[in-house]
């Protein structure tokens, strides 16, 4: 028989934290501080206005880009509260997750052999994407010394005639970092100068904690040359409800809704239905959660500091990234021993990127409780390791 | 600062000084000055557990009883309220807007008769009280902003990207 498979695909590698999903599921009382996703429940009146649309028998197909009423609905709020103005008709789609956005932007944008520039500690899905859309991923590795921000310097170190895409993960799973206006400023001249587009993935836009995120896309002349993509997953707590969306020029953006035609039809009819009410009355339950995951930060970078285990102060997203350098371990093998000695699940920095090595990712979308409970352990961890080490 | 102590304190009134500047991110001695000034000016009023009895042994049995009056000349409604909320088995009093009655009373007993006794020979017989209308507590779902059954696991996996 005749190899049924890819050579494309079966040169991706897996993803490396398989083996501490299943290590960690046998043990009992296992602590995870493992998610990337909310422990909220979806806020109650969004869920209803699910329950509601499937009561009237809303369940055929939307158009293809989505609902009209939701397309109005995002750019309202886009811009409400990020300042950029969208036209609905033909500049914005609705996707299933800000997932899907990703990978039909690269495959809509991407000739053979074009290079995508990935700032990396990074959301995993985009080196693969770009391989998969015909495009070469070039990883720029960003650095605590910088807050884990993109540097004009680093992003002009790594330009090549070929390059034509910059993926900007901000605010960044998982640094928490995030990219304030007068770093965007030095990013968007660069765009410019060298004629490259911008995937900027917001997802966490409303997850910041020390002032507004900032879009690059609200810059002047950025738009022309941004798809947007955010989702309800982090912002409303609506992961399962797989609901994301992508605003860009229309001549880009037509080209992702062929594709997303062809592939998805659309995304879930009751998803965008109880979106719709999100946008329209959720703001106060973003505010009540971005409250929430503040206190939890701000707890965990103190706890993490004291332990000794150094954790710059993240802005964004919900996750730490303590440097655990001085222990002498690599992540993949602080995180197994961890799982293995205290039954703590974190994921290693080394997941997102070679350039997350001597990091870990700490996710706080956990009850207060359930972290002071894994800060225990940790530092019986810690203390235990640098004992044998100092 | 005041505001986002009682914010906190509110769903959980014995975490530590240590933990809650940590959370607000504020020094310890100011969170504990705040603190101190808010029991003096009455803000905070006590710290109490929530308890499902219905989780113990004990019998309890909870009723709230709508109560008519007749304010009278020179005793307003504050004061048949003092007269109701002095007796230890009424945990709270409210004075409502409704049109056909005054006031709203929870009462703990250990029994069914022991409340109705209460209402019968304490409550009822207070001067100024018109009519009472007593209505027992099945079953407490949600109390304080908590749901009082039983709290389903943590659904999501382990680690997720």
């Amino acid at each position: 028989m005749r190899n049924p498979l890819s050579d494309t695909i079966t040169a991706i590698p897996p993803s490396g934290i398989r083996k501490f999903i299943d290590i960690g599921s046998e043990m009992k009382d296992t602590i995870s501080l493992g998610v990337g996703e909310p422990d909220f429940d979806t806020p109650w009146h969004v869920r209803e206005e699910g329950i509601f649309s499937l009561e009237k028998g809303q369940t055929f197909y939307t158009s293809n880009a989505g609902l009209k009423e939701l397309k109005v609905e995002i750019c309202k709020y886009l811009e409400r509260r990020f300042h950029v103005s969208y036209d609905y008709k033909d500049e914005c789609m609705v996707t299933v997750g800000g997932s899907e956005a990703i990978d039909i932007a690269l495959r809509a944008m991407l000739n053979p052999g074009d290079e995508v520039l990935i700032p990396q500690p990074s959301y995993v899905s985009y080196p693969p994407c770009t391989i998969l859309a015909g495009g070469v991923p070039v990883s720029i590795q960003l650095e605590e010394e910088d807050q884990f921000r993109l540097t004009k310097e680093k992003l002009l170190a790594a330009i090549t005639p070929k390059t034509k895409v910059l993926i900007l993960p901000f605010p960044n799973n998982p640094t928490g970092s995030i990219m304030e206006l007068e770093d965007l400023k030095e990013i968007a001249e660069v765009v410019e100068e060298y004629d490259l587009f911008v995937i900027s993935d917001e997802i966490y836009s409303e997850l910041t904690y020390t002032g507004d995120h900032v879009t690059i896309a609200s810059l002047p002349g950025m738009k022309e040359r941004t798809v947007l993509i955010n989702g309800f997953s982090k912002s409303y707590a609506m992961t399962g409800w797989r609901l994301g969306y992508a605003c860009a020029p229309a001549i880009i953006l037509q080209q992702m809704l062929k594709i997303h035609q062809f592939a998805i039809m659309c995304a879930p009819t009751t998803s965008q239905y109880a979106a719709v009410e999100a946008l329209k009355n959720g703001d106060e339950d973003v505010i009540e959660m971005r409250a929430a995951y503040d206190e939890r930060r701000k707890y965990l970078v103190k706890a993490f500091n004291e332990i000794g285990m150094d954790c710059y102060e993240p802005q964004g997203a919900f996750y730490v990234f303590p440097c655990i350098k001085r222990f002498g371990m690599s992540s993949d093998e602080f995180a197994l021993k961890l799982l293995e000695e205290e039954k703590v699940a974190v994921v290693p920095g080394t997941a997102f990127g070679d350039c997350g090595e001597g990091y870990l990712r700490v996710s706080y979308a956990y009850s207060l409780k359930n972290l002071q409970r894994a800060m225990e352990r940790i530092e019986r961890f810690a203390k235990r390791h640098l004992g044998e080490k100092e | 600062m005041r505001e986002k102590i009682l914010a906190v304190i509110e769903k959980n009134s014995r975490i530590d000084l240590a933990q809650l500047a940590a959370l607000l991110g504020e020094e310890e001695a100011a969170v504990a000055n705040a603190i101190a000034d808010m029991e003096k000016e009455n803000i905070i009023c006590g710290y109490h557990t929530m308890i499902n009895w219905e989780n113990t042994s004990d019998e309890k049995v909870v009723a709230l009883i709508e109560v008519k009056v007749t304010p009278q000349r020179g005793v307003g409604y504050d004061k048949i309220a003092e007269r109701i909320y002095h007796h230890s088995e009424v945990s709270s009093v409210y004075l409502m807007s409704s049109g056909t009655y005054d006031f709203t009373v929870i009462i703990e007993g250990k029994t069914l008769r022991e409340v109705a006794q209460f209402v019968n020979e304490e409550l009822a017989t207070i001067n100024s009280v018109v009519s009472t209308s007593t209505h027992f507590i099945l079953k407490k779902y949600k109390e304080h902003g908590t749901v009082m059954c039983e709290k389903p696991e943590d659904e999501r996996m382990l680690i997720s990207l």
